[in-house]
């Protein structure tokens, strides 16, 4: 049951600074712990976010272990012109989430 | 931080010495929130930022889902969560006359699935249980705790201030001595606060996930180096029971997030 929280203004002016918040559900495992037993616990992290505004790659990030489960990434651009923003997340096993906002701008 | 904890015992025995255990005045109690940082403060203040809230989704889509052979949605018997659940996490827990005792909202969520959805009970502190929970538990953000005032609770809350009170484990220390004696201090580098469950289930930075009242209450009996309890055990919903009463009047925080 992955599900990510956005915020994302609803609108801005032309050339307004915008603050985009993303959380994403995961647990991120590290892959350096142990199970009582002693085995290994596998690697489970995302690897990659990307955030597109209209198309155009304006953000992204690399993840590794040392980040907390449930990443948060926030960050900031300009609005240029009304459109969606689409987040995508990839990471181990498969993992691949995608989540949109949309946003006016006057 | 094992000197730390030497030093901090060894004061709370030499107070203990001295004065009696005293409950916190009402005007005296704070939330665990006022003990945060301001950067988990803020956490906590933004529902996009805020990870309980994650679970909170969950339990909303799992409010709406079939389950168990009666093939029945929470929605089905109590309809819109917004209204049937609101107040509900702040008088728990409840007693309940089939069981004869009280139970929490963990418990009455898992009774709820095996009287009326004839479905296999959720573990304790997975994801599904903790995700109800917690959705219910937002209902009633903000609200008051109320605790349920029924005559046949109070021996039980009784039973559960004599287990805060009780001296007990390795370290020979009541859950007492530290949250009401030493509320302002802290241990090794953490505040000690209140003992005031204003926010379960909560999300807990340390726990990199959401947990109940009852692993935090775990949390402290290992601290104490004491006897456990297994999750649900009478022992500890007596407890939760006492923890509320004490915390009477404070408004609702759930998800609550801390450090």
């Amino acid at each position: 049951m992955a599900s990510a929280l956005i915020n994302v203004p609803k609108k801005a002016k032309r050339g307004d600074i915008i603050e985009i918040k993303t959380l994403m559900s995961h647990i991120m495992e590290t892959g350096y712990r142990h199970t009582a037993a002693g085995q290994v616990i596998p690697r489970d992290i995302i690897t990659s976010f990307t955030c597109r505004y209209n198309g155009e790659e304006i953000f992204r990030a690399d993840l590794f272990p040392a980040i907390a489960a449930n990443p948060f990434i926030s960050f900031f651009t300009v609005a240029t012109e009304s459109g969606k923003f689409d987040f995508e997340w990839i990471g181990d096993n498969g993992f691949s989430e995608t989540a949109s906002a949309t946003i006016s701008v006057e | 931080m094992k000197l730390f904890g030497t030093i901090f015992v060894s004061a709370v025995l030499i107070a203990a010495g001295t004065a009696a255990a005293t409950e916190i005045p009402a005007s005296e109690r704070r939330s665990g929130y006022t003990f945060m940082a301001p950067d988990t403060q803020a956490i906590q203040d933004d529902d996009t930022a805020n990870p309980g809230m994650l679970w909170v989704l969950d339990g909303e889509s799992l409010w709406k889902k079939k389950a168990g052979a009666a093939n029945k949605t929470c929605a089905d018997c109590h309809s819109d969560a917004t209204v049937s659940m609101k107040g509900v996490a702040a008088r728990y827990p409840a007693f309940d006359k089939t069981l004869g005792r009280p139970v929490n909202l963990e418990q009455r969520v898992n009774l709820c699935r095996a009287r009326h959805q004839e479905a296999s009970p959720f573990a304790h502190e997975s994801r599904d249980l903790l995700a109800l929970s917690a959705f219910v538990a937002e209902q009633s953000r903000g609200m008051a705790i109320a605790p349920d005032k029924t005559a046949e609770l109070q021996p039980f809350i009784a039973k559960g201030r004599e287990f805060f009170m009780k001296r007990q484990g390795q370290l020979n220390l009541g859950c007492t001595n530290c949250h009401d004696d030493n509320w302002d201090k802290h241990l090794a580098g953490s505040a000690v606060t209140q003992a005031l469950p204003t926010g379960y289930p909560i999300y807990r930075l340390e726990w990199q996930s959401m947990g109940s009242l009852q692993r935090r209450l775990r949390n402290c009996i290992t601290g104490i180096r004491a006897q456990n309890f297994d999750y649900g055990a009478p022992e500890l919903v007596e407890l939760e029971l006492y923890l509320m009463s004490r915390a009477a009047g404070m408004p609702i925080e759930a998800p609550a997030v801390r450090p």
